[in-house]
């Protein structure tokens, strides 16, 4: 019997062309993926140093990141932006590369739209000049985010020089409870071991409460191992990726279908297979998440108070920074903080799963008076769906402003923005200082959360606040009224 | 082809910015990123720090690299996690368009530290003590790429580089050629692959 092996080894493995002797392997590249902010650069510089695509066949690309997201858009509202799209647009056709441009049917955020088209696929290898390229770890694939010169690399090679990181399991054992999702466990994860818990690590999540996460959930827990300093993520694919793959539009047909389910089926971890490290965490005992500062470490259950900095630690000055940026205090709890604007989308939660569950808490009331609520579906795709499901009008009749598909409000490029010391309860994956806009104070939490704390003004408990019964049922409108009424007591 | 200017040493003012985490949105804010290209990021370099107002140009006089000691420092002393946050290769190219060539921090992240290797910027790994150290001798710093040292007045400490790093830094390499030198291999590897794996060789893009 052969040693056993960490799925991590199977999908470098089998990748690995030539190790270069320097502590890295030359790795064989199946997709590459770019969008309009980063891969314009790329593709222009490539052009430049007179190199061709290897094979644009494998190479993808999309406009999300400066698009406008108001309805009848055209291009972009961010200055100076067009030039990215123009650039993105010449140089993609030049090098027949696909673009999934602004108007087009699958345009999206590319770590939502790769999935959904089954660009990415189990057991590929997929690079994106993005930080959240290793969401799409849920799908079972080795996906992880470059810089623009490395992408160029990739496009002229087909391959990158890359050092072998080490292993990681995070087993999420038991199971969750009621309101709390993926992204409070990523948040509870990277608030126990630090915005660089998993760094030089490629970590598998594992475990009951992880099995239990539809695809949605596993996207978003991979997509916040970014924000855990890890090369990348992923999750053992299992018949719930393979159902979700089935018949779109990349995926493989026919007889090359039953080919490559045999060949995914034997991507897991051997039992026995031993990990560089291991981390345990208790799903029964998360609670909904939020962040307080300026990094997603800094984040705790949202019924918890803010931690005192430890003035002998070397992050003392950071937090004391933070806590003065976010004007916010050690020991003060974060429920019941009014709050300006509520913001749900980006790569982290804005797929169909994660609009259904903000449906049903908001179905029936309306958002707090004076609050800007935003939603931005992750894709057009999401955005059709949502509204086939009649989604729109339950947040529209709720108060929410309903838009296009991109990374909008996530990070702030010079077009959208909050207000200046704004306070924006946000279901993005970064706070950092000014990510939102100069001076906007950002708190991440799950969609349920952001939602809730729309509805109330307030940083609010998801918990606190259970979908209404479904209209006709005559029981919604005092339901309303009893929240509303609720609202004032807190 | 070289796609930079080697650095086989680094001499010069070093100065310090020493908060844990500083990420690659703080270097350069995507709104001072205003054209297709790796130029004209310089002078939205920290912009948030450096300007007291968002879109300004009027110097914060309690930013470091506004201190004029420390104006156009070849050298940063950074904290833990250098350069986290998002993959932007805008934030090294910005800093080597300031004129910084070296990084000194505890850690950083890693697409950073491949970005920097990239563009001529040598990312130097020290220990927080060894970093303190260099701040309070209040004296230039030399680092020697090839000899693997920094040294400040009397503070001399080694650092670990891999050895491909290494000679793309000191060398000015592009990588592509390096790669290219594997084309065999690659084409081998890609026949082989494809009886494996058809599914991955799409053939058209519909």
């Amino acid at each position: 019997m052969t040693n056993p092996h960490t799925l991590f080894a199977k999908l470098w493995d089998a990748h690995v062309i030539a190790s270069l002797g320097t502590g890295e392997d030359l790795v064989a590249i199946d997709r590459v993926f770019l969008h309009e902010r980063t891969g314009s650069v790329a593709l222009r510089s490539l052009a430049a140093s007179g190199r061709c695509v290897a094979d644009p066949r494998r190479v993808f690309a999309v406009t999300d990141h400066i698009v406008d997201t108001l309805p009848g858009r055209t291009g972009t509202r961010v200055p100076g932006g067009a030039a990215f799209l123009e650039a993105t647009r010449e140089e993609t056709r030049k090098a027949g590369i696909r673009l999934f441009d602004v108007e087009d049917p699958d345009q999206g955020i590319v770590h939502v739209i790769s999935p959904e088209l089954a660009i990415v696929l189990p057991g590929a290898t997929l690079v994106c000049p993005d930080s959240h390229s290793c969401s799409q770890g849920a799908l079972g694939a080795l996906a992880w985010g470059i810089g623009s010169t490395e992408a160029e690399h990739a496009m002229a090679t087909g391959t990158l020089r890359v050092s072998r990181p080490g292993t990681m399991r995070v087993t999420f054992s038991g199971q969750l409870g009621p309101g709390v999702t993926a992204k409070d466990m990523a948040l509870a994860l990277i608030a126990t071991h630090g915005a660089s818990g998993g760094k030089g690590h490629a970590i598998e999540f594992a475990g009951e409460a992880v099995a239990a996460l539809d695809l949605e959930g596993r996207l978003t827990l991979c997509n916040m191992a970014a924000e855990f300093g890890a090369m990348t993520a992923f999750v053992a694919p299992d018949q719930i990726v393979f159902d979700y793959l089935k018949g779109r539009r990349y995926a493989p047909r026919g007889p090359a279908w039953n080919a490559a389910l045999a060949a995914w089926r034997l991507l897991t971890t051997d039992p026995g297979a031993v990990f560089d490290r291991e981390i345990v965490m208790d799903a029964n005992t998360i609670a909904p998440m939020m962040s307080w500062g300026v990094s997603p470490q800094d984040s705790v259950p949202i019924d918890a108070p803010i931690p005192a900095p430890i003035p002998t630690s070397p992050d003392a000055t950071s937090s004391a920074r933070a806590l003065d940026y976010m004007a916010l205090a050690p020991g003060q709890r974060l429920l019941g903080t009014p709050i300006d604007a509520a913001f749900i989308g980006s790569c982290t939660n804005s797929r169909l799963a994660d609009l259904r569950r903000v449906a049903a808490i908001v179905r029936g009331r309306h958002v707090a008076s004076g609050i800007t609520a935003i939603i931005i579906p992750g894709s057009s795709a999401v955005r059709r769906a949502a509204e086939t499901e009649g989604l729109d009008r339950i947040f529209i009749d709720a108060g929410f402003d309903w838009r296009m598909s991109g990374c909008s409000l996530c990070f702030y490029a010079g077009g959208d923005g909050f207000a200046p010391g704004a306070r924006v309860i946000s279901s993005t994956n970064r706070n950092f200082e000014g990510r939102q806009g100069p001076g906007v104070r950002t708190h991440i939490a799950s969609p349920e959360t952001v939602a809730a704390s729309a509805l109330a003004g307030a940083i609010a408990d998801p918990r606190e606040w259970p979908p209404l019964p479904a209209p006709g049922d005559g029981k919604a409108d005092d339901r309303v009224h009893e929240s509303a009424a609720g609202m004032g007591t807190r | 082809m070289s796609a930079f200017a080697p650095v086989p040493c680094v001499s010069g003012v070093a100065a310090p910015l020493l908060r844990a985490n500083v990420d690659t949105d703080t270097i350069i804010p995507s709104r001072e990123i205003k054209g297709v290209g790796k130029t004209g990021l310089a002078d939205g370099l920290f912009a948030g720090w450096r300007y007291l107002e968002p879109g300004s140009r009027t110097p914060d006089p309690d930013f470091i690299l506004n201190d004029p000691a420390f104006a156009e420092a070849p050298i940063l002393l950074a904290g833990e996690n250098f350069g986290c946050g998002s993959s932007r290769e805008h934030a090294v190219w910005a800093l080597h368009e300031y004129g910084v060539r070296a990084v000194i921090a505890p850690s950083f992240a890693p697409i950073f530290r491949g970005n920097c290797v990239t563009n001529g910027i040598i990312p130097v790994v020290l220990d927080a003590a060894a970093i303190i150290a260099i701040v309070a001798t209040g004296r230039p710093v030399t680092i020697d790429l090839l000899a693997q040292t920094v040294t400040s007045g009397d503070v001399s400490a080694a650092f670990i580089i891999d050895d491909e790093a290494k000679a793309m830094l000191a060398q000015g390499l592009d990588a592509i050629d390096l790669t290219q030198h594997h084309a065999a291999a690659i084409a081998a590897f890609h026949i082989a692959d494809r009886t494996a794996r058809p599914w991955i060789y799409l053939e058209a893009t519909p």
